[in-house]
């Protein structure tokens, strides 16, 4: 067992697990996502991407591309909660939660991306 | 490319990952810790803010408190924060100065810009391994020619003085050991525009290896390879090395040319110079004795050439037993008048100080001359940095051992008829070298001329290729002014390959063939009016026949009706 390993595979499920968490809830339901878990989901993605540095494979290229795409997406989510919140004065209405929740599942597909690429990557290693 | 940004990417996983700790603590603790708003009701801060606060405050910004005064909890926490998130980004820049000044790191951003370059380069290039006096010296050459080079050298030194150097156009250089094949494929072995190979560091061993390398990677690639042993020279020329040059050799060669057929040597030098500079005298060296001082492997070359030529030599030599001349040289360095005496030096026609020392060899010239004012004066030139004294001293002959062998190498690489022209000439006797010389003067004055090779080709001459099918063009036609054909081109036919047939001075009545190949000599600029010639039909009918045909499909079709 490889420290590294558990620590990159841990990073890498848990973006999705929370991500999911965020995600998961009556659509465009404010009450049914959670700003603090969103914070969560975006800092445990900018750790794993950060982790997938520096990986010259073409599997460790994927990976970092999922994660970078996931990292926008969710970055995208967030600059939407403020802007609603703060600066146009809405507040977080159903259409902005819709918006915020889908970006959230885009996020969620590469997240899902980068999960089965490490399994079919360790799958591969037979050992 | 690829290799800098992986290497700044997983250098910089840490301090990122520091980062984005240090920003989600402080971000959380500012949501988590309840605040007061301006009305006194308890208020929480929003992600947003607490992000705004924090990004603020980890730069050492720091905008104040908003967008409420904080409570002491909260200010107990901001403190903790300002300490993290500071720290955290020092510790992150701190970490990419050192990556930059990092050697491993600058070497890849050398090696990528370097690769980079050779990329760029759209033209015919060739790769000059070590740049040394010779190196430096024909990369120039090359330079003046509008002919690129990559330069490889293990010597940082070496490297900077490129960078420093005024080039006519820009010379990308690598300071790397050029016998490592990954190096040589980073300078462009590879490359499409790569015309030939050069090694001339001055270890053996790495030579043997570049021109291995380059012959089995690339084996149509010309490869010229310097050597100092015969050992290597043979090795080289098992595998098809091109042309080697073994430095002594080729130096001892030149000097006994030099006096035993001086119009042969003055051929050599004035085809093999650098166009347009003004033409060196012709030497008339002395027959008689001669003194040799030093007699390592250059004064050893020298010696059997001068006693090819049947000249009775003295040999003058500071260490007999390692050269292997006990028993027959006068002991001494050659730089105190006794030992030149000892080697009557009174009743000798010249001298040759060749040991591989300049301020010995300029001493030993100088004594030597004021024991006897009308000796022939031959030295030898170790550094090319010396050129002022040697010049200033005023020597009959000075061996520039550089200098020939970047002469020798440029003439095979720009002229590659010429090699095989000033190996028949030497076969030829000086008489006739002589004459040879007086018509070159006739055409172009005191300038060294221009030599060119002419290939009969698609390529070269289309025009005259076409023409060739329907007609017999003879030589003396096409060298002609294509402005006015009365006027002869000045320039001369120097040499003629047909296949294997191989013609010395081709007269002008000789009918030209598909495939023939021509070394001409000439005025500058003549070159592109025999390629005018030889390219454009319409130039050469007007030079074959002096018919000015109008031309275009209008007129073409409009002449046919008449």
């Amino acid at each position: 067992m490889n420290l590294e390993k558990v620590v990159f595979g841990f990073f890498i499920i848990l973006a999705l697990t929370l991500n999911f968490g965020f995600f998961i809830g009556e659509f465009d339901n404010p009450a049914h996502h959670n700003v603090y878990e969103l914070f969560a989901v975006i800092v445990v993605n900018l750790i794993a991407t950060v982790l997938k540095f520096g990986d010259r494979t073409q599997m460790g290229a994927l990976l970092l591309a999922a994660s970078l795409v996931a990292d926008l997406q969710l970055l995208a989510a967030a600059v939407v909660w403020a802007y609603a919140q703060h600066v146009s004065g809405t507040g977080l209405d159903s259409m902005v939660m819709g918006s915020i929740v889908s970006l959230a599942g885009g996020a969620m597909l590469a997240n899902i991306v980068s999960v089965v690429l490490l399994i079919i990557e360790t799958v591969n290693l037979r050992r | 490319m690829d290799k800098v940004i992986f290497l700044f990417l997983r250098r910089m996983r840490a301090p990122l990952l520091v980062l984005i700790a240090a920003y989600t603590i402080a971000v959380l603790g500012l949501v988590l810790i309840p605040g007061v708003d301006d009305e006194g009701q308890p208020w929480h801060m929003g992600f947003f803010h607490a992000f705004y606060v924090v990004s603020y405050t980890a730069t050492t910004i720091g905008f104040g408190e908003v967008p409420h005064a904080f409570t002491d909890a909260q200010r107990m926490w901001t403190i903790v924060s300002i300490y993290l998130s500071v720290i955290a980004w020092l510790y992150a820049i701190g970490k990419i100065l050192t990556l930059l000044q990092e050697p491993a790191f600058k070497r890849a951003v050398v090696e990528q810009g370097f690769a980079r370059s050779i990329r760029r380069l759209h033209e015919p290039f060739y790769i000059v391994c070590g740049y040394g006096d010779t190196g430096s010296l024909l990369v120039r050459a090359l330079a003046r020619r509008d002919i690129r080079a990559v330069v490889i050298d293990r010597n940082p030194e070496r490297i900077d003085d490129l960078e420093l150097e005024d080039m006519d156009m820009y010379v990308p250089g690598l300071c790397a050991d050029a016998s490592v094949s990954a190096y040589l494929t980073l300078a462009g072995l590879l490359n499409r525009h790569c015309r030939g190979v050069v090694a001339l560091t001055d270890d053996d061993e790495a030579n043997l290896k570049i021109a291995i390398t380059s012959k089995l990677l690339r084996r149509e690639l010309p490869v010229i390879c310097r050597a100092e042993t015969r050992d290597v020279q043979n090795n080289m020329a098992s595998f098809g090395t091109d042309h080697i040059i073994n430095p002594f050799d080729t130096f001892g060669d030149r000097l006994g040319l030099a006096l035993h057929s001086p119009g042969t040597h003055l051929l050599y030098e004035w085809l093999t110079s650098v166009p347009n500079m003004p033409l060196s005298e012709p030497l008339y060296p002395p027959h008689g004795k001669w003194v040799l001082c030093g007699y390592g492997r250059f004064g050893k070359a020298v010696h059997e050439s001068l006693a090819g030529e049947g000249v009775e030599t003295v040999i003058i030599e500071a260490d007999p037993q390692r050269t292997g001349c006990a028993d027959r040289c006068v002991i001494g360095r050659g730089t105190e008048a006794i030992t030149l005496q000892a080697a009557g030096i009174e009743d000798a026609v010249g001298i040759v100080a060749g040991t591989d020392n300049d301020a010995n060899n300029l001493s030993i010239v100088m004594t030597a001359a004021e024991l006897n004012p009308k000796l022939f004066m031959v030295a030898r030139q170790n550094r090319h940095d010396n050129d002022a004294i040697f010049k200033a001293a005023r020597l009959n002959l000075v061996m520039h051992r550089s200098e020939i062998i970047a002469e020798d190498i440029l003439a095979q690489l720009t002229t590659p008829l010429l090699p095989l022209f000033l190996q028949q000439a030497r076969g030829q006797s000086n008489d006739w070298a002589n004459e040879v010389i007086s018509r070159i003067s006739a055409v172009t004055g005191d300038v060294v001329p221009e030599v060119w090779t002419l290939t009969l080709d698609a390529r070269e001459a289309p025009a005259l290729l076409h023409t060739l099918v329907t007609q017999d063009v003879r030589l003396g036609e096409v060298m002609r002014d294509p402005r006015e054909r009365e006027q002869l081109l000045p320039c001369i036919p120097l040499l003629l390959q047909r296949g294997s047939d191989v013609r010395l001075m081709p007269a002008e009545d000789v009918v030209l063939r598909s495939g023939d190949r021509l070394l001409f000599c000439g005025r500058n600029g003549v070159a592109d009016h025999m390629g005018r010639v030889m390219y454009n039909g319409n130039v050469l009918r007007y030079v074959l026949s002096g018919e000015e045909r109008p031309d275009g499909w209008v007129w073409r079709a409009l002449k046919a009706r008449d």
